[in-house]
């Protein structure tokens, strides 16, 4: 069942949002733009090598992740001041997993024990 | 200024605590095992700074590592803030590092993202980036704070150290940089130092955003500077190093004056800027990062008046160490 998540969900969200299957969706956070597109995989964007054009520091041509996620937001009525929070580290080991399956279970939302909200 | 408790106790915070205007300055890493070019570069920088900034690999160009020039720094009696990137390491390796650091006697360390290895000497390498440089921020707070690690596991004696992390004024977007700041000292950020500052303009509008929101009373704001050796090194470091921003009229103004003079001249432009960032508001040091000119740092920070001020400011709070002398030569 859960393998039908995963290629439905890659699938999907990999066409529209060019998705990684970090398996700890914040998309709603950032404006509707995946942050793991961006080279550094920050998840509080972005970072200080953005170009004087808004171009990636690591990757000339793309234009910088963080900066549309930003701009996105501002467009956002209902999650647009999400960004303002400070995101938890990533917990690596969900790499692959669907991001659908572990929200609904609450592992998304679990942040390592030791981690200030 | 901020009133918060005392974080770690070093003595660049006890400096910014008092209100006298600080000074830290960038020690560039040798390429060499040899501790000796580690104290020579020392010994230029100590008489004239607070603390002095030990580079994590910057710009992704391998050198010894920001923990062994700390180490040889904290033994000779030396104020180091360790500068750790997330490009290298993970989490586990950060948070021992943290440990170890503290141990040694470290009391100031920054937390960076860190450049991208496209940048350094081998682009080959595998970039790491488990955390960035706010949940790296937040991490190391939680050993200070709470006595554990991001595991939850306790800690028999928690690293007192006072926390720093670098914004970038000068990149866009730039109406977001203060609010990222705000995320920064949400995240634990003590003191901030910033990337090299060559628009005063920038800066000013950055800092009336922060002040605004009110972020000048929770962290202390040290600006990068830095002389230009050259028209030639201005459009280098513009081109190869990642977040330097310099404006086509300081590359003009060095571009003016012949071949042998621009050293001059940009030492001149360093020493104008830092003129003008004092009279920001929020302002509260400056980190001079003088790439391999240590020893024009003594001749900056006097010329700007910096050391007369200090003196002055220290007979104003006569409980933290005077210019000078606290750091003991090895």
């Amino acid at each position: 069942m859960e393998r039908l998540f995963v290629r439905v969900e890659r699938l999907s969200k990999g066409l529209i949002f060019d998705c990684r299957m970090c398996g700890q969706c914040i998309l709603h956070s950032t404006g509707m733009t995946c942050p793991m597109t961006c080279p550094k995989n920050l998840r509080n964007g972005p970072c200080g090598g953005v170009r004087p054009d808004g171009h990636c520091e690591v990757v000339p041509a793309m234009p910088c992740v963080w900066m549309q996620a930003w701009e996105r937001s501002k467009q956002m009525s209902m999650y647009g001041k999400a960004i303002l929070q400070v995101q938890p580290p990533l917990n690596r080991s969900l790499q692959g997993t669907s991001a659908w399956v572990n929200d609904l279970n609450g592992v998304a939302q679990k942040t390592p024990a030791g981690w200030e909200q | 200024m901020p009133v918060s408790p005392m974080r770690g106790g070093s003595r660049l915070e006890r400096v910014l605590r008092s209100g006298r205007f600080a000074v830290t300055a960038e020690l560039n890493p040798p390429d060499s095992a040899d501790p000796q070019s580690v104290y020579d570069r020392a010994l230029v920088l100590s008489s004239v700074c607070d603390a002095i900034n030990a580079t994590d690999a910057s710009g992704a160009n391998v050198h010894m590592s920001s923990m062994g020039v700390c180490a040889l720094l904290t033994r000779a009696g030396y104020e180091p803030v360790m500068q750790m990137s997330c490009r290298d390491r993970n989490r586990i390796a950060m948070q021992g590092d943290l440990l170890g650091a503290a141990a040694m006697g470290v009391k100031n360390v920054l937390c960076l993202t860190g450049d991208g290895v496209q940048a350094g000497d081998q682009p080959e390498a595998r970039p790491v980036f488990d955390l960035d440089s706010i949940t790296l921020l937040r991490t190391l707070r939680t050993l200070r704070d709470k006595g554990r690690f991001l595991s939850g596991r306790k800690l028999e004696e928690p690293p007192k150290v006072f926390l720093g992390a670098a914004e970038n004024p000068f990149a866009p977007p730039y109406d977001v940089r203060p609010k990222r700041l705000g995320k920064k000292v949400e995240a634990g950020a003590d003191f901030i130092q910033t990337q090299y500052c060559f628009d005063v303009t920038r800066l000013k509008q950055f800092m009336a955003a922060a002040c605004d929101m009110g972020l000048d009373q929770q962290v202390f704001v040290l600006v990068g500077v830095g002389p230009l050796r050259s028209a030639k090194a201005a459009e280098w470091m513009r081109d190869k190093v990642p977040g330097v921003v310099i404006p086509d009229v300081v590359v003009d103004r060095l571009k003016g004056v012949p071949k042998e003079q621009q050293a001059k001249e940009g030492k001149s432009i360093c020493i104008e800027i830092i003129q003008q960032v004092q009279e920001i508001p929020g302002v509260r040091g400056v980190h001079v990062m003088a790439y391999r000119q240590e020893e024009l740092v003594a001749e900056i920070i006097e010329e700007a008046g910096l050391l007369a001020r200090r003196q002055r400011e220290s007979m104003a709070a006569p409980d933290v160490p005077r210019v000078g002398s606290a750091s003991p030569r090895p």
